[in-house]
Parts: structure tokens; C-alpha cells; sequence
């Protein structure tokens, strides 16, 4: 505890004159300091002094994140018209309000490592920075709400429950946040199908295609293999990870298995199976060449999500001139009343 | 098929309220902002909140919005144009709420049927209408494109919005007391965005009080063939 808080002290003082040029050992100070206190559980907060790596690799993992949550608006809202109860319907608007929701909190988390959503939205609009792959695939039927609920946000929740303790204080208490409510979502996805499985035969098939087009590239929102995963060892040194690709994704796989079972749906993959002697489920061989594709940008929906949402960006531009120009005007008005 | 409902005031309301929450859903993912996302959404929600406890005193409320043609719908024709540009969506907002806002206020006051409803949902009107006001002053006072888009849109929907009183059967309401209100209400609003009130009659695409009867405007059957299209394929299925 003593040391841990000496090492605060020490990065309160790097706090005053980060921006002052430090001396070589000056930044081995800081960074003795800063590696002490990530080694201690401490959060890392906006005013502290930090690895430029360690902030870029936030910036990166953040904005993402909250790129994903804007795109991934559009499969599920491609159904809010089309929602066949009042009650489906008025579930589903409010989960996408959700998402709108959780990406103002996360684009606020990475404004507080010295960007701005505008900068981040034009990455994202102009292809330099991604969103997660799950979101270009499309949604054909409207069991897909209801699998993106379970699979989906089940997968994102199994890698986002451990981000709750991430060592950078701004991105955890978001995730505290979003976590919550992404369980929410979670359950009723879940629920969703149930409904359908137990409904006509129609409806039942109509939920066993959703799962089947949805169980791999849910397992791909894991990430690549843990050898061929470029960011993890630096990130999980860092505590922004707290487990590797491949452990969430078993993880994943172990909890899926029995939700399938008493869903009365069965997962599209043969090789499938209990084993006893690792107290895991075996699951077959991902096919990364898709990952990879999709990644790239040639999956199947990747031209329209970027295309929808550079539309609504620029067809809403003069929406947000206007009330810039209307904010000027009237701070202008306020301050001759001073 | 087509079932025979009663033009009762339930289904008025009701069907405002969800022909409105349904253009709004239209909006997700293509908002200005992404404020706009949540905020339109929020309001969406609330609508389509009121219009199933308002469908529900009617009947089943699925069965009401997904099993009616559209000569069976009772909403007012204004909630059912489309969503145009965001000044269109704002003006439709703009005359809607406040109507809502002026009416649910009366109903909550008095002692009908619609009380208890009314004075739950019209703290979600006064929130409804305080969005539109702001965006309306924001695009007539902000720059000459918006204030053109503005004008236009008011302009372009103002003769929808006599209908909204002609008398509901079933709604005890001193209907040009209200108009009266609603007019000096909307004309405030307009001024102060630098924008003038539109001239010109107000009697919708049919005489007034059509959409209450059952005579829409053809973009709302389309509309409609989206939103039952899934529930029809599937008959007594239950979601």
C-alpha cells in the first residue's frame, strides 16, 4: 500500500509537467511509476502520465469499441419497422437507443485521452479506423434480432466483463456501465428465441437459420488465435486485457452449449463435443480466411454500413451547422447582457 | 381481412400515437447526431408506450395494429407523413406535440376516461414538445439553409393540421378553444425561429378530418405493408 502510494505521489508530480521536456530520466521515473501502479490495481486516469503506446492503444481499442456500437445500430434497426408485437417492437427501440447510448459514453472515455469524437468519427468514416467485423453481416430474418441478442451480445459481454477492471479508469467505469445493460439485452435476445422455438414449426426454423448463420462469426468477435493476435501480450501487460482471445472464446463456447440445449436449437458445427478430460467443450476449426476477409472489408455488408452512416453524417451536416450558428448567435447575445 | 372497429377515441389517440412512433423508428441509424439518435428514439418509445395502453382499452392491441387496413386506421393524416428531411421531421413534431401537449392536458384535468392515461403521458409531451421548440429555433435561427429547410417544411405540412380539431367522438373538449391555443402556442414558436406562419388552408389532403375517418394519404399504406408484413405471414403465431 505504502509503495503504491509513493508511486501515486510520483505520478501526481509527472502530472504537472508532462507537457515540459522531460529529460530521459525523468520518463524512466515515470515509467517505473506507471508500471508500478498498473502493477498494483491502481486505475490510470486522464491527468496521469502514461506511455504514449499505452494511450494509442486506448484510443485504438476505445474507439473501436465505440465505432461498433454506432454500427451495429443499423442490422438490428434494419427490423424496427418490420417487429411483429408492439412488445418485440418496443424492446428493440430501446435496445438501439442503448447502443447510441453506450457509444456517447465511450466516445466521452476516449475524449479523455486527448481526442475528439468528431476526429474519431472522420477515422471511422474514412476507413482508417475499424468497427467489429460481427456487424457486417446482415440481417435476414427477424430471428437474427433475436440471435444478435443471445450470440452476439453474449460474445461482446464475455469479452467486456473483464474490461470492468481495466486498468484505465475512464474506459472501466463505462464498461460498468454498458455491461449491465448489454446483459439486459442479452436476456432478451435469449428470450426472443425461446418464443420462437416453442412457437410454430415455421418460427422454430426461422430461429435454428438465425443460429446457424450467426455461431461462427459470433466466435470471430474473439478476435485471431492467440498466436496470430498482434495487440495482446503488450495489452494484457498493460491490464487493458485481462485474458487472451482464445480463453474468452472457450469461455464463450462452455456457456453457449447448454443455453442451446434448453433453447431447443442446436449449433451448426459437428465436431462439437464434451471433454472430460479438460472440463471444456471441443469445438471445430474457425474459418479465419472469412475473419480475415471481413476484416479487409469484403464481407457482406461492409460497403452499406459505411455507406448508411457517411449518409447520415453528411446529409446531417447542415442539421449541426445550424445549431452551431444558433449557439453562436446567442452567446453573442448573452454576453452584450453581461 | 378486415376487422370493424368502432371509431372510438382510444383508437384516435391509439393510432396517432403509433403511426408517429413508427416514422420516428424509421430514424434510427440516420440521424444528424448522435444525440438525435437517442433522443428521437426516446420519443418513439414513449408513443408507441401510450399507443398500446390506448390500443389495449380498445382491444388486443397487435391485433389492432397489425390486422387493420389502412381504411381502418384513425390517426390524424399529419403522423403519417413521411419523414422527409429533419425539418420536415421536426415541423410534424412541432404541431403534433403541441397539439398532444394542449389535449392530454385538458384530459388530464378532467375527470374521463382518459385521466389517468393522460396525466402520465403528458409529462413525456412536455418533454416531446420542449425538443421540437429547441430544434425549431435552432434551424429557422441558424443558418440560411436551415432556415429555408424549416420554412419549407412548416409550410409543406400546415394544411394537416386543421383536422386535429374536428371533434373525437367520445372526447368532451372545447375543440376551437384548443385550436385557439394551439395556434397562438405553434405561431409563438415560429417567430421566435425567425420564421413566419404559413398561410393557406388547413384541411389536410381530403376535407378535414378525414384521417379519422379512414381516408389516408397514399404513402401510408406502404407504410403499413411494413409493418404488418410479419406478423401477417405467420396468422395466430404468438413473438
Amino acid at each position: 500500500m505504502a509503495t503504491a502510494a509513493a508511486q501515486h505521489t510520483a505520478r501526481g508530480q509527472a502530472d504537472g509537467d508532462h507537457t515540459a521536456d522531460g529529460t530521459a530520466q525523468d520518463t524512466a521515473a515515470y515509467e517505473r511509476a506507471f508500471d508500478a501502479a498498473v502493477a498494483a490495481d491502481e486505475r490510470v486516469e486522464p491527468r496521469d502520465w502514461m506511455p504514449d503506446a499505452y494511450r494509442a492503444t486506448l484510443v485504438r481499442q476505445i474507439a473501436q469499441h465505440a465505432h461498433s456500437e454506432i454500427i451495429g445500430m443499423q442490422p438490428e434497426a434494419n427490423w424496427i419497422t418490420r417487429a411483429p408485437s408492439l412488445r418485440r417492437k418496443a424492446i428493440l427501440m430501446a435496445k438501439v437507443q442503448d447502443e447510441a447510448g453506450h457509444g456517447l459514453y465511450l466516445y466521452s472515455a476516449a475524449e479523455t485521452l486527448g481526442t475528439s469524437r468528431d476526429e474519431l468519427l472522420d477515422k471511422l468514416h474514412s476507413g482508417r479506423q475499424k468497427y467489429s467485423s460481427i456487424f457486417n453481416y446482415p440481417t435476414l430474418t427477424w430471428a437474427d434480432v433475436g440471435a444478435i441478442g443471445w450470440l452476439v451480445d453474449g460474445a461482446a459481454i464475455t469479452n467486456q466483463v473483464p474490461l470492468c477492471r481495466c486498468s484505465y479508469g475512464p474506459y472501466a467505469r463505462a464498461m460498468v456501465r454498458i455491461c449491465k445493460e448489454e446483459s439486459f439485452h442479452q436476456r432478451q435476445g435469449y428470450e426472443l428465441l425461446l418464443a420462437l422455438s416453442r412457437g410454430t414449426p415455421e418460427q422454430h426454423a426461422m430461429a435454428q437459420d438465425a443460429v446457424d448463420r450467426w455461431w461462427w462469426p459470433s466466435l470471430m468477435m474473439f478476435g485471431p488465435p492467440d498466436d496470430e493476435s498482434q495487440h495482446s501480450a503488450q495489452s494484457m501487460a498493460w491490464k487493458i486485457k485481462r485474458h487472451s482471445n482464445d480463453e474468452l472464446r472457450q469461455r464463450f463456447v462452455d456457456i453457449c452449449v447448454p443455453q442451446a440445449e434448453s433453447l431447443g436449437l442446436t449449433l451448426p458445427d459437428p465436431d462439437l463435443r464434451w471433454n472430460e478430460e479438460r472440463g471444456h467443450y471441443d469445438f471445430g476449426a474457425i474459418d479465419w480466411t472469412e475473419f480475415w476477409d471481413v476484416l479487409k472489408g469484403n464481407g457482406p455488408c461492409n460497403e452499406q454500413r459505411l455507406t448508411q452512416r457517411r449518409r447520415a453524417h453528411d446529409e446531417g451536416a447542415w442539421v449541426r451547422e445550424a445549431a452551431a450558428a444558433y449557439a453562436a448567435k446567442h452567446s453573442e447575445t448573452g454576453a452584450t447582457h453581461a | 381481412m378486415t376487422t370493424t372497429v368502432p371509431t372510438t377515441a382510444a383508437l384516435a389517440l391509439g393510432d396517432d400515437a403509433l403511426v408517429l412512433s413508427h416514422r420516428l423508428g424509421e430514424w434510427a441509424g440516420h440521424a444528424p447526431v448522435l444525440e438525435e439518435e437517442v433522443a428521437l428514439a426516446n420519443i418513439a418509445l414513449d408513443l408507441l408506450g401510450q399507443a398500446r395502453v390506448l390500443l389495449s382499452t380498445a382491444g388486443d392491441e397487435d391485433e389492432l395494429a397489425y390486422l387493420r387496413e389502412e381504411r381502418a386506421f384513425r390517426n390524424l393524416q399529419l403522423v403519417e407523413q413521411p419523414n422527409g428531411d429533419f425539418a420536415h421531421t421536426i415541423a410534424r413534431q412541432l404541431y403534433f406535440s403541441t397539439y398532444q401537449h394542449l389535449l392530454y392536458d385538458r384530459l388530464a384535468t378532467g375527470d374521463g376516461p382518459f385521466a389517468d392515461l393522460a396525466a402520465k403521458a403528458v409529462k413525456e409531451v412536455a418533454y416531446h414538445r420542449d425538443h421540437a421548440e429547441q430544434w425549431t429555433l435552432r434551424l429557422g435561427d441558424g443558418t440560411d439553409v436551415s432556415h429555408e429547410r424549416m420554412r419549407h417544411a412548416c409550410t409543406a405540412l400546415w394544411r394537416f393540421t386543421g383536422e386535429m380539431f374536428q371533434p373525437v367522438e367520445g372526447l368532451d373538449i372545447d375543440w376551437a378553444g384548443m385550436e385557439t391555443a394551439w395556434l397562438e402556442q405553434v405561431g409563438n414558436v415560429l417567430r421566435r425561429a425567425t420564421l413566419t406562419v404559413p398561410e393557406g388552408s388547413r384541411t389536410g389532403a381530403w376535407a378535414a378530418g378525414a384521417g379519422r375517418q379512414g381516408l389516408h394519404t397514399e404513402s401510408f399504406g406502404r407504410m403499413l405493408a411494413e409493418m404488418q408484413h410479419l406478423h401477417r405471414s405467420h396468422p395466430g403465431a404468438s413473438w
